[in-house]
């Protein structure tokens, strides 16, 4: 029914450009509401399943019947290029696009160096880390400060820099190529560019790691795939990208979005800061109302399967939308207040199923350490310009700011 | 209340830990292992929590074993 409905309309085009960063999409409510599973044009002129309910998101990520390999045919790419599409099938996938047994391989090699007690280690280090930025912050001669160049980059790059073995110095690099690809509006052929040169530069990277190994999570990779006779340069490659693009680039946004999500609800900030042991709800429900990655979480079914009232054949691709399920009112009762009392846990901002973010724990410690230090550090921290000023990233695959001036 | 994890499931996303350490733990591979399995009082109720959270399916609860 909701089929039919959709399409006597015309079909709404994957990903809908956020108008507002307080909003999601009111496209993607009146499609929930004639069917948690309806159907999508993709850039391209493709369709796809797509898939609006927090219920359903969780039941397809949670499937193994779907799959995520990039290759396939019809897996729901948004930048759906020739180029892109030559690029998921020319090199080894990471884990992000396996598949099952050699998912399950490739990702439990990482979970030991991601647990939440080995981060909760790194806590120490984080809080310095953030203190340093902010100390320079205070320092500056020049307001407004931007706060995506002074705060919201540097943290997570320097984090994640120290954590894989990546020289910091290197970071308008590493920024500047990752800031390209994820951008949608980027010509195919920069975007390509963009892609050779951090794979260069990450190969050259990882055979220094086997020469002279250090004590990182790189060095510790290669080591052991070395001893154990399972090397392979171009997946270790590949493994390395996923890390570096997804530790910095993501937890970035979160952070100047977060900022201005705390900044426009004064009562909200209020609470966090009367009380810190707060900021891990807040950070919780910053990520649900904000949802910045609604284009990882695609999939391609292997078999038919019944979602819902629908049947997905195999072969057919499927969006799921964590930024309509973490708004799905079925599960968060009037989603678009920003609430940090609701308890917010089981949002997919992260994802759901065996793909469920590898990198979340050390997400959230950043991001409780840096709105925490901020707000108390910087008290009278507020938007240099009006909030429908800043420029928002409508036209990335990671929502966020390019910039955000600020001032106290 | 009885709760069971099955490591072969377990994708380490450490939910579970997160949400109640005093029963979830992660072994040095990052494996989810169980400090106790008859969780009580405000654990169990946290322990309850983990399993909706779980994203892989690998903790379940028999809610009245003998
Ligand atoms: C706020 C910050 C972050 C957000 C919103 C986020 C979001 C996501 C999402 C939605 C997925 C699931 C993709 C899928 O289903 O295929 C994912 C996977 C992943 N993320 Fe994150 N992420 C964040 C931070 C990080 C960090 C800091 C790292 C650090 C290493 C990281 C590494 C990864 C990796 C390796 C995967 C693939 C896991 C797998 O395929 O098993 N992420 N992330
Ligand atoms: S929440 Fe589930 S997948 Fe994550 S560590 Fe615990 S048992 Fe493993």
């Amino acid at each position: 029914m909701g089929l039919v409905v959709a399409m006597a309309e015309a079909m709404t085009e994957f990903p809908v450009e956020r108008r507002c960063p307080f909003a999601a999409p009111p496209e993607y409510d009146r499609l929930r509401e004639q069917a948690p599973v309806s159907r999508v044009r993709l850039g391209g002129g493709t369709e796809a399943w797509f898939v609006s309910g927090h219920r359903e998101g969780r039941a397809v990520l949670a499937d193994p019947r779907f799959s995520s390999d990039r290759r396939h045919v019809n897996f729901p790419l948004v930048n759906a290029d020739e180029v892109t599409r030559e690029r998921f099938r020319s090199q080894p996938p990471s884990m992000i696009g396996m598949d099952g047994a050699e998912h399950t391989a490739a990702r439990r090699a990482l979970i030991g160096e991601f647990t939440v007690k080995r981060l909760a280690a790194l806590r120490p280090r984080i809080q310095e880390i953030v203190d340093g930025f902010v100390d320079d912050m205070l320092a500056a001669e020049e307001h407004p400060v931007d706060l995506v160049r002074a705060l919201s980059l540097p943290v997570p790059s320097l984090v994640i820099c120290e954590l894989l073995g990546v020289p910091y110095t290197d970071h308008d690099f590493f920024q500047r190529r990752t800031s390209a690809l994820v951008r949608r509006s980027e010509d195919p052929q920069v975007r390509q560019r963009s892609f050779d040169e951090l794979r260069d530069y990450l190969g050259e990277l990882i055979d220094r790691k086997a020469a002279e190994p250090g004590n990182d999570l790189f060095s510790r990779q290669v080591t052991r795939a070395l001893a154990d006779g399972t090397f392979d340069r171009d997946a270790t490659v590949s493994m390395a990208f996923l890390l570096l693009v997804a530790g910095h680039e993501t937890t970035a946004n979160m952070i100047s979005l977060g900022v201005v999500g705390l900044l426009d609800h004064p009562d909200q900030l209020a609470a966090v800061r009367a009380d810190p042991a707060k900021t891990p709800l807040a950070v919780e429900e910053l990520l649900r109302y904000f949802t910045i990655v609604e284009t990882a979480t695609s999939r391609v079914a292997t078999e038919d399967v019944t979602i819902g009232d629908v049947t997905i054949h195999a072969g057919e691709g499927v969006v799921v939308s964590g930024l309509a399920a973490d708004w799905d009112p079925a599960v968060f009762d009037h989603p678009d207040r920003l609430d940090i009392d609701r308890g917010a846990r089981h949002h997919i901002a992260f994802g759901f199923g065996p793909h469920q973010c590898l990198g979340q724990n050390l997400a959230r410690v950043e991001l409780q350490v840096v709105f925490d230090t901020l707000f108390r550090r910087i008290p009278t921290l507020r938007l240099a310009t009006p909030v429908d000023d800043v420029p928002f990233k409508t036209d990335s695959g990671v929502y966020g700011a390019w910039r955000l001036p600020v001032t106290w | 209340m009885l709760i069971k994890a099955d490591p072969t499931a377990c994708v380490g996303a450490g939910q579970c830990v997160l949400t109640e350490p005093t029963v979830f733990d992660q072994d040095e591979d990052g494996i989810v292992t169980l400090t106790t399995t008859h969780p009580e009082g405000p654990a169990a109720a946290a322990a309850r929590t983990a399993v909706t959270l779980c994203p892989s399916g690998a903790l379940s609860l028999v809610e009245h074993d003998t």
